[in-house]
């Protein structure tokens, strides 16, 4: 019995509509994927994808779906994390591709 | 005996160690700090000879036309009517024309600026930089009082190309002066040909190092040794000329990396050392390329 509750309780909790992202939410998620993308500049390895997402975040929160906004820019939080990743493993890292 | 010589022994061995391991620092030390450009050339001539031993050493300027038989048929047979000649007439004619001034392209230029197209990049030790042609042209420009020339296309291509037609034959001489900031800046762009960058996470070596005669969709990949010798290029793909800035840009883009600006320190670095590792193969600029 306590195993159905506890079932159908996350089967509720997965159903359930995630609660709408505010305006607030989306400047919050902007701001986390505008620094990120900036740090990535000062590495000088910024991917043009990550760049295009921020632009569609911005669209989305032009047009007022902030839901759309916010789970985009948390993409291109995620996109200009990968790129800092990159710059950061390449910085030695591209010594093992050279020809000898 | 053993412990007769062995406190005479002990001292001069350990003399030895110390002298031997002070040698070997010594040795050592130079070769793992400071760049070897020769012998980085000699490896990377020898990695694309030995991968590909049909191919004719002064025939990897030509790219893809060098590694596949069916794209070289079709360039031979494109060189009787050349795409690029057109942008050989405009050269011809700008760098001929005056300045206001009067002045000249040929004034900013060794021998008048004819045949010297192997010479470039050279590093500056006075403004402790690599100058490339581009650069160079532009830097004529503006002492003469004229506006710099966008460096990716039209009028700059127009230019090299007709300064690179005027080398043809001539083999690559770049020189790196043992100047700590040369070997930096060789070093920076052996550094840049070797990163991976953007979201497909490609080196410029990923294409022309690891995989050139293979296919990108429908091109054929040119190896890396002697790739910037057909420069400037007519690209159908373009439908017009580009500039080796702007190779350099569209390779960025390509793996979906922000470019950086044309003549960017990097990209002059990594000119100065894709040019100095191709030392000795014949400029054929400008080319044609698919």
């Amino acid at each position: 019995m306590r195993r159905l509750v506890l079932a159908a309780s996350l089967l509720i909790a997965a159903a359930a509509p995630a609660p709408a992202a505010s305006e607030a939410d989306f400047k919050t998620a902007y701001a986390a994927a505008e620094a990120a993308e900036n740090e990535a500049g000062s590495l000088r390895n910024q991917w043009i994808t990550t760049e295009t997402t921020l632009k569609a975040a911005r669209k989305q929160a032009d047009a007022g779906d902030f839901d759309a906004a916010t789970a985009t820019a948390k993409e291109a939080e995620a996109l200009a994390k990968a790129s800092i990743f990159q710059a950061t493993s390449e910085k030695d890292r591209w010594k093992d591709a050279e020809i000898h | 005996m053993r412990f007769v010589l062995a406190p005479v022994l002990a001292p001069v061995l350990a003399l030895i160690s110390a002298a031997l391991a002070a040698g070997v620092i010594a040795q050592a030390a130079p070769a793992a700090d400071k760049p070897d450009p020769a012998a980085d050339a000699k490896a990377f001539r020898n990695y694309f000879v030995t991968k590909f031993p049909s191919v004719k050493l002064e025939d990897f300027v030509n790219g893809p036309y060098s590694m596949n038989e069916d794209m070289r048929k079709q360039w031979v047979e494109k060189e009787e009517f050349p795409p690029y000649d057109f942008a050989l007439d405009a050269g011809k004619e700008m760098f001929a024309k005056p300045f206001k001034n009067g002045k000249t392209y040929a004034d900013c230029f060794e021998n008048g600026g004819i045949g010297v197209r192997q010479n470039f990049p050279y590093f500056d030790a006075q403004k402790g930089e690599v100058v490339t042609l581009e650069l160079a042209i532009n830097r004529c420009r503006e002492a003469n009082g004229e506006a710099p020339l966008s460096y990716v296309k039209d009028d700059m291509a127009s230019l090299t190309a007709y300064m690179a037609y005027t080398s043809r034959g001539k083999p690559f001489d770049i020189k790196i002066p043992d100047d700590p900031r040369a070997l930096a800046a060789y070093e920076n762009g052996k550094r840049y040909f070797y990163t991976r960058r953007g979201q497909l996470n490609f080196s410029c070596a990923s294409c022309h190092v690891q995989s050139p005669g293979q296919r990108l969709r429908a091109e054929i990949l040119a190896p890396a040794l002697g790739i910037l010798n057909a420069m400037p290029i007519y690209r159908s793909e373009w439908a017009g000329m580009g500039t080796i800035s702007r190779r350099f840009i569209t390779c960025n883009s390509q793996t979906r990396a922000v470019p950086e600006e044309a003549q960017s320190e990097d990209y002059r670095d990594l000119e100065y050392y894709l040019s100095y590792v191709s030392n000795g193969l014949p400029i054929s600029g400008p080319g044609a390329r698919p």
